[in-house]
């Protein structure tokens, strides 16, 4: 009865093409800006901010990155966490050691990871499917390798950690909490209004294009050379920034042991879970990430202690899997699919036909 | 400055000899490769499950016994994966057959480590480690033994695909799935087979890694390795995983030694994915693979 | 408006096409007929640039371009459909229409994301003329749809009404009836006719069906095995004897 598309007439394409067409989607949308802006600061703990809240917006920035590259390109990068790590360590380099203020080292955190995505996504003209994959997994090991083995980079110490300086920006310092979780939520939220502009506009298409049928998008007049390694800049771009502001307002510092292989790979779990090729998705799936943990220490502490606490890790890791296989067989679309069908039926709703 | 060619010629061939037992885990790839048309990204993982299954079962009973445990523990995996992943995700695009298996990867990563904890085990399996001199050159014994092992499996693995009945048919089903229908061939008993049998190759693998490093998560990055393995020999072929084998494994050690100290060392973990890539520009398919037609 | 001189296409120890030497002129429709395997899709996708004659020469509006990539020879003003709907299946009918004026859109990475201004007017204005194209194919009512869910005969529309809203110079049809009933058969036929006359365009089609290259065809080449064996008007090629024979054979006549 609330939920209604019919009745609801557009009468401009510019309608018709809003991010949110359906008058209750978009209220929603603002009702939940509002609520990220203004309520949570003062609502949630401390605690929920800073390892839930926090965490979850960067890593659906990091997703929707992915999502690009994968989820609407077509091309499988399995090295998507060695980027974040080049952002995380460009922009902190930057900030610390030659006093850029802090917005221009977190975008030139994001322009070299940018740039050496771009590298790596060099083979995407020439090979797809899984050697491309390899050609991404290549790009883990040799940042990594690279990362830990250049004394400028680590500057000298036995670990190749990068501590964050205390965090200024304007002149304003950003030491507690709710003003990193400020910070994180402006700029992820710029992104991501950015990005999804993107897609719904021609480079949305032309990446689609070339995942569903290449061939057929460059007789089309889709340039391969250009979005496909626009793609790979753009999703590294992401990833760099993402790893930058994990680096400011997370780990407080750059290193590179929290961007290991696992991490891309729960990334890829991320957006398939959540949805590819779909920014809604991207935020699914991340948030999935970081509940599923606390969901089943929950749970196993409700049932008294029955398991061993090494337990939890493992059925983490185990449901995750589950969950990747369950979601490719039933709903590939992902959680953001499933979430389209609920609105379905609620289109209808009390009325089944 | 003299080449100590010596020593070149210890580091070479224990390259080769390790690069056999890569060629012997990018096997498991191949194989399932031909078969499904699938990386299967959860061969680390079922490498891992294996070889950590024979040590627990070491502890109750004797080796023979415990390789016949672990071969049924794997076949009963195959054919759980086979109903569970594989039939329901019969007619999609390998990508979704891919991102299956690396839920897969991760499920039976987790439940390796449920099951068996974080430590790492030992895996005695008889051979010393004391090394032995051919026309004086120093030759590890466990190298000797585990290339021994696995050349035997990789050849007796290519006469089975060649030479029997069985082979010709799962060799079919690779080539085209409803083709191979079409004859009589029996699809999901066809790929059971197969992954029973890169179960068993990744239990091979298992046990002659393990022996070598010792039975922890780190068996799971040596599946890895065997990416570069297959680039460079090519995803469906078994020589190409025999001959790519030997030349990561070569190149890795001769790289490490000569390269190695001009640049701080670990040159091992990636100058295999280096070359890999260097194949992926000169010859995506690898020397071997087939190359993807698509006709517009 | 496109000449081809001696193209030759070999796949290997194939040779696909032997010297065919064919030009279309402006605002003509030409059909391309022959017996199966006959190197009528090789002659579209040397046009499209997805093959390079080896040798063989290729000229567009009198400039020399044989050895274009697909994507310039698209700038140029080519557009084509596919013998197996190449539709873009995850995307919706609308948006695989849009895709078909990506050359001629001219907003760039910025004014993309930002997309308040130049952007959401680029969006609107190509919008519109899509939306022209949707008309005229009849295909309002499943514009929302993806494609991958329509059944052939639309989809073929669709693909249609993707290569239209390029507003090519030149269209290349690869089959675009296959697997049609005659009322779908005559639609398309339609829309090619009104193409031609309303909106100017130049048609090159390879199309099986006989009484549909008689009715709508301004000229018609004939290949058999990689060559050109007869070129002219429908009329002329019907009682061709070299054409007979090759569609059935030496016994008999029709």
């Amino acid at each position: 009865m609330f939920y209604r598309e019919c009745g609801n007439y557009k009468a401009t394409y510019k309608e018709d093409m809003a991010i949110f067409p359906i008058p209750l989607d978009k209220w929603g949308f603002f009702i939940i800006l509002i609520f990220a802006f203004l309520v949570v600061p003062f609502m949630a703990n401390d605690y929920w901010i800073s390892s839930i809240i926090i965490p979850f917006l960067i890593f659906s920035l990091s997703a929707l990155g992915l999502n690009f590259l994968t989820g609407y390109a077509g091309q499988l990068s399995l090295g998507h966490a060695a980027f974040m790590a080049v952002g995380a360590y460009g922009s902190v380099i930057l900030y610390g050691r030659y006093e850029v203020p802090f917005l221009l080292s977190l975008m030139g955190g994001g322009l070299v990871a940018a740039a050496v995505g771009t590298l790596f996504g060099i083979p995407s003209l020439k090979i797809k499917g899984f050697y491309l994959a390899v050609s991404t997994l290549a790009a883990q090991f040799i940042i990594h390798w690279a990362i830990t083995h250049s004394k400028w980079v680590s500057g000298g110490g036995v670990y190749a950690t990068v501590d964050t300086p205390p965090l200024y920006i304007f002149g304003w310092l950003v030491d507690t909490v709710v003003k990193k979780y400020y910070v994180s939520l402006f700029i992820v939220v710029a992104m991501v209004l950015f990005g999804k502009n993107l897609v719904r506009s021609r480079t949305g298409r032309a990446w689609m294009s070339i995942r569903d049928m290449d061939v057929a998008s460059e007789i089309i007049g889709v340039s391969q050379f250009r979005y496909k390694l626009l793609a790979f800049a753009v999703s590294s771009f992401y990833a760099g920034i993402a790893g930058g502001l994990l680096a400011f307002v997370y780990y407080m510092a750059a290193n590179i042991e929290e961007f290991h292989l696992h991490l891309s790979f729960k990334l890829l779990g991320m957006i398939i879970v959540g949805g590819m090729g779909s920014v809604l998705g991207s935020f699914l799936g991340a948030a999935f990430i970081v509940l599923l943990p606390l969901f089943i220490s929950r749970m196993v502490s409700s049932w008294g202690g029955l398991f061993p606490a090494d337990l939890l890790a493992n059925l983490e890791l185990m449901i995750f899997g589950g969950l990747i296989i369950f979601f490719l067989i039933v709903e590939p679309f992902g959680l953001a699919r499933l979430w389209i069908t609920v609105k379905d039926k609620l289109r209808l709703w009390p009325f089944p036909y | 400055m003299a080449i100590d060619w010596l020593f070149v010629s210890e580091v070479t061939i224990s390259g080769l000899l390790v690069g056999l037992m890569y060629s012997l885990v990018a096997l498991g790839f191949v194989l399932i490769y031909k078969a499904s048309g699938v990386f299967n990204f959860a061969q680390g993982p079922m490498t891992l499950f294996a070889a950590f299954a024979l040590v627990s079962l070491l502890a109750l009973v004797p080796l023979g016994l415990s390789l016949i445990g672990v071969l049924v523990i794997m076949v009963v995996l195959a054919y759980t994966i086979e109903r569970v992943i594989l039939r329901p995700l019969v007619a999609r695009p390998p990508l979704v057959l891919f991102m299956a298996t690396i839920g897969l990867g991760f499920f039976l990563e987790g439940l390796a480590q449920a099951i068996w904890g974080t430590q790492p085990r030992g895996l005695d399996i008889g051979i010393t480690d004391t090394p032995f001199t051919l026309a004086g050159v120093l030759i590890s014994r466990m190298d000797l033994f585990g290339a021994g092992i696995s050349g035997v499996l990789l050849f007796g693995l290519v006469w089975f695909f060649q030479r029997t009945r069985t082979g010709r048919a799962l060799r079919a089903v690779s080539d085209d799935h409803e083709a191979a229908l079409s004859v009589g061939i029996p699809l999901r008993r066809a790929w059971t087979i197969t992954w029973a049998i890169a179960g068993i190759v990744a239990l091979a693998a298992g046990i002659l890694w393990g022996a070598r490093l010792g039975v922890s998560f780190s068996l799971t990055l040596i599946a890895l390795k065997a990416l570069p393995v297959l680039i460079i020999g090519g995803f469906d072929s078994v020589p190409g995983a025999i001959i790519g084998g030997l030349i990561v494994g070569t190149s890795e050690n001769l790289a490490e030694v000569f390269l190695g100290p001009s640049v701080g060392g670990g040159i091992k973990d990636f100058f295999p994915y280096l070359l890999a890539l260097v194949f992926l520009w000169a010859r995506p398919y690898g020397l071997f693979g087939r190359e993807i037609i698509e006709r517009v | 408006m496109l000449e081809c001189k001696n193209v030759h296409v070999s796949f290997g120890i194939l040779k696909a096409l032997n010297g065919v030497s064919l030009h279309i002129e402006k605002g003509e429709i030409l059909a391309i007929i022959g017996p199966n395997g006959a190197g009528k899709t090789t002659m579209i996708n040397v046009i499209s640039g997805v093959y390079h004659p080896t040798p063989g020469r290729i000229f567009f509006e009198g400039k020399e371009r044989t050895f274009m990539p697909p994507h310039p020879v698209a700038a140029l003003g080519i557009a084509r459909t596919f013998q197996n709907v190449a539709l873009f299946k995850g995307m919706r009918v609308l948006d695989n229409i849009m895709i078909g004026r990506h050359l001629h859109m001219r907003s760039g990475f910025f004014s993309q994301g930002i997309y308040w201004g130049f952007g959401q007017k680029e969006e609107i204005r190509h919008r519109e003329a899509v939306e022209r194209v949707i008309d005229w194919l009849e295909i309002e009512h499943i514009r929302k749809v993806p494609a991958g869910m329509l059944p052939y005969g639309l989809q073929k529309r669709v693909e249609l009404g993707r290569a239209l809203a390029a507003e090519p110079k030149l269209l290349l049809l690869d089959e675009p009836m296959a697997g049609m009933n005659l009322e779908e058969k005559e639609d398309i036929a339609r829309f090619i006719i009104d193409a031609n006359e309303e909106l100017g365009t130049t048609i090159a089609l390879i199309e099986h069906d006989m009484g549909v290259v008689m009715d709508i065809s301004d000229r018609v080449v004939v290949l058999d095995y990689g060559e050109k064996i007869a070129e002219g008007t429908p009329e002329e090629i019907k009682n061709n004897e070299k054409v007979i024979k090759a569609y059935l054979g030496t016994a008999g006549r029709r």
